[in-house]
């Protein structure tokens, strides 16, 4: 079972619709026991970096407990990037610290948000990725943007490189939003299912 | 690179998609659901679905039609229509929106932009602008009507436009009335002129009949992406074709998709 972490940040039932069309059982959950007993956890978000205060307390908790028991995390736009240290957009706040730096703002010689299909650089090996053709379009939307740091497996260029893929063993993030990605979304979600 | 969106529109009232001209003499076009399906194997980049009747009726969106609708989609779907609080904004995203537009409801009070930001981002935001070719003499201007075009509001559409992105709003959504249906070019004009004066992505709608208009609001207009109905629905431009024929005139696309 996939416990899709429900934190009211953007649109959960669309991941789980994906996971729906592509025959696996997933549940939208803000109970600990509940992602407790997942196999799998999927951290959405659409969202202000300040919408994760509400993972603080027992749902943190619970999301620590299961990377301390190494199932596959998956972190999905703001889900991602809360797993870095911090955000420009509240800096009051930390992330999980999981994977290292801050994000940023896009640079002013941008449109700000990063809104539309972009192309997704392949740059190292990836079982999230794997059988992803290189240069596949895939959905971006946001404002913020998480560095390029050693975690990195798939870049993307908008005024510059940022991270759209970080992988660390079991620790996976994606900048856009494969369950609005079509196929090529799709098939990155099924390669997770199949982790 | 980042491509350039086509983007299907579902306008509907009372569950059925329409089609009108100007605004109005609306004709039933088929099923939300059906359609937001085909257009998206088609190639469509994102889909918009509008409840066109809602403000005007005084009713909500309505929200069976967003979620059939939401079940069959991979790609991003926005609701507009009818949404005038952030209550009614969270219902739709509930039933499976991306992102919402809102129009009346933000001239009346724009705050609204910034609360729908607030808690689910300003890329979840459109702020919708229907707008009108004013001719003061030698000046040209575009004035901004609400209510799905019945009233004037004294706005100006470029003014409007700077204060939605400054309440939030993460898209310009960019109708223009006077090619609405009329399927003979973008106001690239007012396009440019709207483009020019924001930092964030502008929809333009409004008046596209063939591939070459999209060219144009692309290149002329400098949109970001380009929304279109009736073409689409009534299969007069297949969207894979549309496609192939912006990226032969060097304009990036999502293809083969």
């Amino acid at each position: 079972m996939i416990a899709i972490v429900d934190y009211k940040a953007g649109n959960l039932a669309s991941v789980k619709k994906a996971f729906d069309y592509l025959g696996h059982e997933s549940v939208m959950t803000a109970d600990p026991s509940e992602i407790a007993r997942a196999s799998k956890v999927v951290l959405p978000g659409v969202g202000n970096f300040e919408a994760t205060t509400a993972l603080a307390g027992v749902l943190h908790e619970a999301v620590v407990k299961a990377i301390e028991r190494q199932i596959p995390l998956l972190g999905i736009c703001l889900g991602m990037q809360w797993m870095f240290e911090s955000s420009r957009e509240a800096p009051q706040l930390r992330g999980l610290g999981l994977f290292s730096g801050e994000c940023q703002k896009f640079p002013a010689t941008v449109k700000s948000p990063h809104v539309g299909w972009n192309q997704l650089q392949v740059s190292g090996t990836s079982r999230l990725l794997r059988g992803l053709p290189q240069d596949s379009f895939v959905y971006f939307t946001h404002s913020y943007r998480a560095p390029v740091v050693e975690a990195t497996v798939g870049k993307c260029e908008y005024g510059g490189a940022f991270s759209a893929v970080v992988e660390r063993g079991e620790l996976f993030g994606v900048q856009f939003h494969p369950e609005k990605s079509g196929a090529a979304g799709l098939h990155l979600l099924r390669n997770f299912c199949e982790l | 690179m980042l491509t350039k969106r086509i983007i299907a529109c579902l306008d509907v009232d009372a569950g059925r998609v329409v089609k009108g001209v100007q605004f109005s003499d609306l004709r039933d076009a088929g099923d939300p659901a059906e359609l937001a399906l085909a257009h998206g194997c088609a190639g469509a980049d994102e889909l918009v679905l509008l409840d066109i009747s809602a403000t005007y009726e005084n009713r909500s969106t309505l929200l069976d039609v967003v979620r059939r609708t939401a079940r069959q989609l991979f790609i991003p779907f926005t609701v507009g229509g009818g949404i005038r609080s952030l209550d009614d904004a969270a219902a739709v995203f509930d039933a499976g929106a991306d992102k919402v537009t809102v129009n009346s409801a933000a001239l009346a009070d724009p705050s609204l932009i910034g609360r729908i930001a607030h808690r689910y981002g300003s890329q979840a935001v459109i702020v919708a602008i229907d707008a009108l070719r004013v001719s003061n003499g030698k000046v040209m201007s575009f004035g901004v009507k609400a209510t799905g075009g019945r009233h004037s509001t004294g706005r100006d559409a470029v003014v409007w436009a700077r204060e939605a992105e400054r309440s939030g709003a993460g898209e310009v959504l960019l109708t223009s009335i006077d090619r609405d249906g009329m399927r003979d070019g973008f106001d690239c004009d007012l396009t440019r002129a709207i483009v020019s004066a924001v930092n964030i992505p502008v929809i333009a709608s409004g008046g596209a009949g063939a591939a070459e208009h999209f060219v144009q609001v692309f290149r002329e207009g400098r949109a970001d992406a380009a929304l279109a109905a009736s073409i689409f629905h009534l299969g007069i431009t297949p969207i894979g074709e549309l496609k192939q024929d912006l990226q032969a005139a060097g304009v990036p696309m999502r293809w083969p998709c």
